[in-house]
This record gives C-alpha cells, structure tokens and sequence, in this order.
C-alpha cells in the first residue's frame, strides 16, 4: 500500500475524532432541546480564544488554561440557553435558527472587536512521531485520544446517571419527563453545559493544531452541520459515524486532488446521500 | 374517614375551552376508586390537572391534608403522586430497566432503587426477564406493567391510572385488571379512570360518574353496578 496514501488514511481518522466530538455535542443539543445552536462552532472559537489569552498573554500553565476554557464554554453554553433558548423554546423553529445565527454574528463581531483579525497562535508545537516511513503529528494524535476520552465519558454519564437517563428520556418524549419527577429546565440547563463543555474541550484540541482568529468557526462549521445531518439529526451514533467517513474523504481527496476539491466531493456525496438517506445514514 | 387525595370545586381546561368543571372527589388511604364516563368527559383532563400536567384554573386540592393544588409535574412527583399516563407513554428505545430507573428519579425514591426494583420484578417477572431489551420492543400488555412498574419506582402515595385497558386485547385487558387488584392488594391507593366500565367496577371500591366536564354520580362499587342509569348508559344492561 502507498506509504502516502496510508498516511492520509490515519489523519484522516485523527482529524475525524475532534468533528465526531462537535458532531456528538450539537446533536446532543438538538436531541434533547429541539434546537440548532447555529453558533455551535463559534462557541468553540471563544474556547480557542480563552486558551490563547490565559496561555499565551497572561502565562498560565497549558492545562489549567484548557480546563479554564472548558469550564469557560460549558459557561457560555448555559448562557446561551438561559438568554437565547428558553424565551423563545415555543416559537417556530424558523426563529430559533434565526437567534443562534444572530448569536454566531455576534460572537464573531465581538471576538473580532477584542482580539482583531489577526490569526493567533498559542505556540506549542508537538513533535512529530514517526513510525516506520509514516509520519504522524503527536497533536492530533492527542486530539484524536482525548476527542475519544470525551465521547466516552459522555456516553457513561448518559448511561450510568439519573440526570443522564432523563437527557436519554426527553429525546424520546419530552411531554411526559415530568411524571417521572424531571424538572424540563433543570435538564436543558445540564443538556447545554454538556453541549458547551464539548465545544470547549474541542476548542483546546483545536488550539494544538490550528491558529485561532474570529471567523475560524466558519473553517469547520459548516462540516459539523452536515455531518450532522448526514448521520440524520439528534441521531448520535450517527453523527459519531458520519464524521469519521466525512473526514476520510476530506483526508484521501485531499491526498489525490487538492483540499478545496476533498471538500467539493465531500459536499456532493452529502447531497447524494440526502437523496438516497435522507433520514441519516443508519436509519433503516 | 381521613382522605389521602381530596379534590374540592376543581376547575381545569385548556385555552378558552372548559373541560372540568366544579369537581369534587375524595379517595381515602388504601382505597381503589374508579372515574368512569364517556370519551371526551374529562377524565384524562382530570388526571392530568391531579398529576400537575394542566394547571388548576380553580378550586383547590390536597394529598394527605396539604395544599399541593397548582404544583408543577415534577413537583407533585416528590409529593407522592405517580401518574400513569394514557396510552402508556413508555421511553420505547430506553430498556425496560432504564424505564423503571428514571421513575425513581426524585432524590427520596433514588435511595430505594435497589429495594423498589426488587418489588417491581416480584410484581411483574416478565419485565426482570425483559429488563434490558427496549421497552418499545414488549408487548401492550407488558408495556403496561412496565409503564405501572415505572410509576411505583417513585414509591407514591397514591396510583393515578389513565385507561390501563385501551388498545389492548381483550385477554391482556382481564390481566390488567388482573394487575390492578394486585397492586390494590398490596395496600397502595389508586385513582383510576376507565370506560370499560363493567371491569373496573369489579376491581374499585368507590366510583364517580363523570358527565362534560361534572361529576354525575358517586357511590360505591356495588351501588354503582346496581344503579339503573349506569346500567342502561355505560353496561349496555
């Protein structure tokens, strides 16, 4: 086999881990919310941001500046519900899509307002790990691992906790939570903090590998929502799935042709299975 | 006679449409009453107003003498009021066993999950043989001990059923009742709201007649079985 052609191959599966940890967050969000956070991407873009400010001007050590942005975007995101969601929870979804996507315009505007438009970079380069003819970038080797620690440890809460078997619950009928003795708000409010902490810990995998400035959410974003939707919306295994086929074609098409082209054929793929699964990829 | 739920003059509806009107009943410690009556009487409107899923719009009620009249759902929850909803309402892709977990999910029953769901399998062995399959994947009559082992995890005062019996075969429909006379048997109070009037007569102590929105008539189970109107309108006698 290609020596080259492998290497793709594994980056690709490294770069798949961070858009599967994004996917599992927005679809969380809309699962258990009924809501799209349009700005999905740019709450992790304030991750990065947090990151760069704590580690690289104000000096602190790299973890506790991660977990700051973490906690920080976990924050945001019950933010984000409390001031943006829940007042408007009842209204057409048209108008729920239109206040994120304000919320997205916003956050770049302000990022851009704070920091300028400057790319930013935090300046810790990881070595490159090489094994046999293939080299292999530890950073996103780090990301990738961590990218699977955080799919893992949401999975155990959903599945060993109360408050996680009532997020699984609400998915599937949220009208009647509240006979079981679930307050709605109480778990849209942990649903939302989940869903930011994601973002967050997707933000410090992210700062590894790439500069940060404030339309950064736009490079990803995009992909996110269409791996999403790929693996039919609110479906996690889906999403968790979709990223990973998403990512090799941007990775293989990225080896053969260019990038700009891997995301062309990616997106002509999207349109071929919307029509052929619209529903998402495991929906039998 | 000291009464564990007490409805007086409860007034319920939905939008500018009344459904409830004045009601009042009274379902003592340990007892099973019946609320029967035809479609669209208001007898799911009155378990949804008792269970705190429609807000009063009048009256007043009390569980074990308390004020709990106007609470949330999940509020009435942690006072000891389990609801099973019609048409069971089960999560159909969580397991049989997660069904029962989230319905210990106050604080107060999550102490007891171990004892409670050793009660529940003693009850319903077909759900500890079913326990991790999908609860969507049982049977109606399965599902409907599921839906009532699901509301007994949360250890209530007292059983509120919404039509235990509709959808379901006639067969299944005897082990229901079946079911409720065990669960009255084992002393917990229980409200339930039925049209299959004949069988649910068998297995209450006390009924009301619920009439557009009123309460027609109350009696005991006996009274009610011999009472003319109920027999002409409601048993087909």
């Amino acid at each position: 086999m290609d020596i080259y052609l492998l290497e793709a191959v594994i980056n690709g599966i490294l770069l798949g881990g961070v858009l599967a940890l994004l996917a599992l967050g927005l679809n969380l969000i809309f699962g258990v919310i009924d809501v799209v956070w349009i700005a999905y991407a740019d709450l992790v873009m304030c991750g990065m941001y947090v990151i760069f400010w704590l580690y690289a001007d104000l000096g602190w050590p790299l973890p506790l500046a991660c977990l700051a942005a973490i906690i920080g975007v976990a924050a945001l995101g019950v933010l984000v519900h409390l001031l943006i969601i829940a007042p408007i929870l009842g209204s057409a979804p048209i108008n729920q899509l239109l206040a994120t996507g304000g919320l997205l315009f916003f956050l770049q505007n302000f990022a851009t307002l704070l920091f300028g438009t400057d790319f930013r970079n935090i300046g810790v380069r990881l070595p490159i790990i090489e094994v046999g003819d293939i080299y292999v970038s530890s950073a996103r080797l780090l990301a990738f691992a961590m990218a699977l620690v955080g799919a893992v440890a949401l999975w155990l809460f959903l599945r060993r906790t109360y408050i996680g078997t009532a997020i699984r619950a609400i998915a599937q009928d949220r009208d009647i939570v509240g006979l079981m003795g679930v307050d709605q708000r109480h778990v849209y409010l942990v649903t939302s903090a989940i869903g930011g902490a994601l973002a967050g810990l997707a933000a410090c995998l992210l700062a590894l590998q790439y500069d940060v400035h404030p339309f950064v959410g736009n490079t990803f974003g995009p992909l996110i929502f269409m791996i999403c939707v790929l693996g039919g919306l609110g479906d996690m295994i889906g999403g968790f799935v979709a990223a990973f086929i998403i990512s090799q074609i941007i990775s293989i098409g990225g080896y053969y042709a260019s990038t700009e082209l891997s995301y062309v054929l990616a997106f002509t793929l999207f349109i071929v299975l919307m029509f052929i699964r619209p529903r998402g990829i495991l929906v039998r | 006679m000291s009464a564990r739920l007490a409805l007086d003059a409860v007034s319920a509806g939905y939008g500018s449409f009344r459904a409830l009107f004045d009601v009042s009943l009274e379902v003592a410690q340990g007892q099973a009453v019946g609320v029967i009556g035809p479609n669209g009487a208001g007898k799911t409107t009155l378990m949804r107003v008792i269970s705190g899923l429609l807000p009063l719009r009048g009256g007043a009620m009390t569980l074990d003498g308390r004020a709990v009249g106007g609470l949330a759902a999940h509020r009435m929850v942690e006072q000891g009021i389990a609801h099973v909803p019609e048409n069971r309402r089960l999560f159909p892709r969580l397991t049989v066993e997660d069904n029962l977990r989230i319905g210990a999910f106050i604080p107060q029953a999550r102490k007891h999950f171990a004892g409670q769901l050793a009660r529940v399998y003693e009850l319903f062995p077909r759900l500890k043989e079913r326990r991790d399959q999908a609860a969507g994947t049982l049977s109606g009559g399965e599902q409907q001990m599921c839906a009532i082992g699901r509301a007994l995890m949360s250890r209530p005062k007292i059983l509120l059923m919404d039509e235990p019996s509709a959808g379901l075969a006639p067969l299944v429909v005897a082990q229901v009742f079946e079911l409720v006379r065990r669960i009255r048997a084992e002393g917990l109070t229980v409200l339930i709201v039925e049209q299959n009037v004949q069988q649910v007569l068998d297995v209450v102590d006390r009924a009301y007649l619920l009439e557009v929105g009123s309460i027609r008539l109350a009696g005991s189970a006996a009274e009610l079985k011999g009472n003319d109107f109920i027999r002409k309108s409601y048993m087909g006698l």
